[in-house]
């Protein structure tokens, strides 16, 4: 993706207009998905009208606080992301992998072969694409290839949304994966709120989304729609809640795997695993082996893992990981430091979900600051 | 047998290598070729201490006896090994069996008269502590990760 | 290497043979139950095996890489699909998916000489390297095998060690934790028979497989012996579920066992070897 024939020709899109968009993408036979409010919190499902979007929401985000809030605008992006993040569908929590076909003695194993359907993501944020792309790292680009996941990411189509809104919590900027899109979208939109007019400014990324576009009434956007627009997403980049400081954070974690200051954190952390789950990046599964009663047929389920478990780590005879110590420092390390040796990439995107979620509110940015802090002070 | 050609033996044996030569004239002057028969005990736990050996071929076993166990090895010690260090330290008594497994060739040395020689002489003394305390260890990490019992189905 | 069709999902294998090893361990031997190819690997290679309706485990090849047609693994019977696993009589049929991992460095040994320390149930992993030694024998210098087991209970593949005791060109040292006073061979722990091996400490590989604490003991003793860390090898275990580096579980630091390892040159690990809980 990302053609930069196309890069340099932004369009504009009337507020009024971007149903017949979500319309085009369904009747192309897209399962058309994006953030709706539900349980008080915006999530990511499917959208049968642009009515669906959080309309006129916003939220408040701290370290182990998200509540929605009324705006006095009817914006349909004017929240930062919520609990959900899209590898729930090109990742998904519960993934059938096999059946057997026969049954008893002699068994034959299918791969799972339901049809599985292509998306159009609405309203990605910057730091979601980062995630996208890291995860398509980890289970498309080794030596082998994660069927499951190729099948839901071929075909993907992605309606990307700078962000005109940083949550408390959101450090992109830092991590240098927001608040604006730069790859891996075919539409990028930019939402515009003015007195007497709602719109969006809207970059192409493909062909694909070219091709979209051109289905839906649109016009060039003039200068002072671009310098509205760029004046939005530079405004967002100046609001965000947390900054993370990376200069040499990999090696600074690799220092201090075995500093104090992991009892200190853990000595907080319930090892409840909601970063993992809400984290953008997380993919680590565990399968289970089901059988029916009679114990003739035989499936394996794939399903969501975290690394604060103490299964995740057992081999015979006990955990290797056992303290919560060792989980959290497994987790940080990993996000942060390991990641990068084993993907060429951080794992972190700054979105700030395992802030929000973690509920006695531990701060991912501030531990790297009580690290370097601890060395600093030895 | 003279002492001359104990002494090239006593030199070729890793516990005293590299010890100087006065040292090793000393060593020779209290010690003797023995030989043990497979099967044939060298010495009892409790009894008196007096001597130790090194062992040049063959193979000796440290046994202990539980009542509703019997004789249980601890270890082997094999060529070029050391057995018993109870003639250095108080109360100068045996701790454990032991046995020749095989036909074994060891040199004898008098604990007692060696003891004698560490205190007149203080750095050959520490000379030969030196040597012993790094068996000891050796036998002490060896004991260690034999407590450790890590065959306990760790490994699958 | 012409392994398995599909990384993910199991291909049933027939049980032709079911050895038993000790009171907890059996080898089988596997061969394709359609009738296909044989099964290439690499010495130090693992497969998962699946238990049918059960689960699946990691197990090391213990076979011969030169004799590709059967597939053998020595399985421990230590949990819920170990046990079911030895459970299984001839005609019965396991799921493989494999082979996965690095491999012993035997081609690289070559020139050299070649020491194998093995602890317990570690043999498993190492026995296609003595296997493949044996057969090119005259490409490598000293050959030594040092084998610790707890007791002479425990002691795997007893036929075989008799036969290699009788190689003159294979040392083959065993030695078991405890042992009744009848016992006529070494009794102690499996490191203190590595000063009695014979070897060029500049031109030597050191495999080594075992518990982690008995490798950790063993790694000291090498040290002693002069062997620098860029030839020891060492083959790690931690939890696994998927063997091709997706599921995450087998994370040590920044390798993936599965498929970084599960054979390590030490100095690749040696940073986080040392540490606890990694």
């Amino acid at each position: 993706m990302g053609s930069s024939s196309l890069d340099t020709e932004l369009a504009v899109l009337e507020r009024d207009h971007l149903q017949l968009l979500l319309d085009i993408l369904g009747k192309r036979g897209y399962r058309v998905v994006g953030p709706t409010v539900r349980d008080r919190a915006v999530v990511y499902d499917d959208l049968a009208s642009v009515t669906d979007l959080p309309v006129g929401w916003t939220d408040e985000q701290d370290g182990g606080i998200y509540r929605l809030k009324r705006r006095n605008d009817g914006a349909l992006f004017g929240y930062a992301v919520g609990p959900d993040s899209w590898k729930k569908f090109l990742h998904p929590p519960v993934v059938r992998l096999w059946r057997d076909k026969t049954g008893g003695n002699g068994f034959q194993l299918v791969e799972e072969d339901e049809g599985v359907p292509r998306f159009a993501f609405i309203g990605v944020r910057p730091c979601e694409l980062h995630a996208i792309a890291i995860q398509d790292k980890v289970l498309l680009n080794g030596k082998y290839r994660d069927p499951s996941y190729e099948a839901r990411r071929q075909g993907l189509f992605v309606l990307a949304l700078n962000c005109g809104h940083a949550g408390g919590t959101c450090f992109c900027a830092s991590m240098n994966t927001g608040p604006k899109a730069t790859f891996g979208f075919d539409l990028a939109l930019t939402e515009v709120l003015e007195a007497d007019r709602h719109y969006f400014v809207v970059e192409i990324g493909t062909e694909l989304g070219a091709e979209i576009l051109r289905e839906v009434p649109h016009k060039a956007a003039s200068q002072a729609e671009k310098a509205t627009a760029e004046g939005i997403v530079a405004k967002t980049a100046g609001q965000m809640g947390r900054r993370m400081y990376t200069t040499g954070i990999k090696d600074l974690l690799y220092r201090n795997y075995e500093s104090p200051h992991w009892s200190d954190v853990a000595k907080l952390c319930l090892t409840c695993g909601n970063c993992t789950m809400v984290c953008p990046t997380c993919f680590c599964t565990t399968v289970e082996d089901v059988t029916d009663l009679a114990g003739e047929h035989a499936e394996r389920w794939r399903k969501w893992d975290s690394c604060f478990t103490m299964d995740f780590s057992y081999i015979h005879g006990g955990s290797v990981r056992a303290s919560p110590m060792a989980r959290y420092r497994q987790w940080m390390t990993h996000k942060l430091a390991t990641w990068i040796d084993q993907f060429g990439t951080s794992g972190c995107v700054g979105c700030g979900r395992c802030i929000t979620w973690c509920p006695v509110a531990i701060d991912i940015t501030e531990e790297v600051n009580a690290i370097r802090r601890s060395e600093r002070g030895s | 047998m003279s002492t001359e050609t104990l002494e090239r033996v006593l030199a070729e044996h890793p516990f005293f290598k590299h010890l100087q030569r006065p040292y090793l004239e000393l060593l020779a002057e209290c010690a003797s070729r023995v030989r043990f028969n497979a099967g044939e005990v060298i010495f009892r736990e409790s009894e008196p201490a007096n001597l130790f050996y090194v062992i040049r071929r063959g193979k000796v076993a440290v046994e202990t006896f539980a009542p509703n166990r019997g004789p249980i090895i601890i270890q082997t010690i094999g060529e070029e090994g050391l057995l018993g260090w109870s003639w250095l330290i108080p109360p100068y008594r045996r701790r454990f069996d032991a046995r020749a497994v095989e036909l074994t060739w060891v040199i004898a040395l008098d604990g007692e008269r060696l003891r004698e020689m560490c205190e007149k002489d203080h750095d050959f003394g520490y000379e030969l502590m030196k040597r012993v305390a790094d068996i000891m260890d050796q036998r002490l990490q060896a004991t260690r990760l034999q407590l450790l019992d890590v065959y306990d189905g760790v490994r699958s | 290497m012409a392994g398995l069709p599909d990384p993910m999902v199991p291909s049933p294998l027939r049980v032709q043979r079911v050895r038993r090893e000790t009171y907890d361990t059996f080898t089988l031997e596997l061969e394709p139950a359609n009738g296909a190819d044989g099964f290439s690997f690499a010495a130090g290679q693992f497969n998962m095996l699946y238990a049918f309706g059960v689960g699946e485990v990691p197990i090391s090849i213990s076979g011969d890489p030169t004799k590709p047609q059967t597939l053998v693994h020595t399985v421990r019977s230590v949990g819920a699909v170990t046990q079911a696993i030895c459970k299984l009589k001839r005609g019965d049929v396991l799921g493989v998916r494999g082979p996965f991992g690095s491999h012993w460095p035997v081609e690289e040994a070559a020139g050299g000489d070649v020491v194998i320390v093995a602890g317990g149930i570690g043999l498993a992993p190492l026995r296609p390297v003595i296997y493949y030694l044996l057969s090119n024998r005259e490409k490598y210098g000293r050959l030594a095998l040092v084998y610790g087991a707890r007791t002479l209970q425990d002691l795997l593949y007893n036929p075989e060690l008799e036969k290699w005791r009788g190689h003159f060109d294979l040392a083959v040292e065993v030695t078991v934790d405890t042992a009744a006073a009848s016992y006529r061979g070494n009794v102690g722990v499996v490191t203190t028979l590595i000063p009695r091996v014979q070897f060029d400490p500049l031109q030597t590989a050191v495999m080594v497989c075992g518990p982690e604490v008995m490798m950790r003991f063993t790694l000291r003793e090498l040290e002693a012996r002069g062997i620098g860390p860029e030839n020891i090898f060492m083959s790690m275990e931690r939890n696994m579920k998927c063997a091709v580096g997706f599921c995450g579980h087998c994370q040590f630091g920044p390798t993936f066992i599965c498929k970084d390892g599960p054979v390590f040159r030490y100095d690749q690990i040696q940073a986080f070897f040392a540490k606890r809980e990694v």
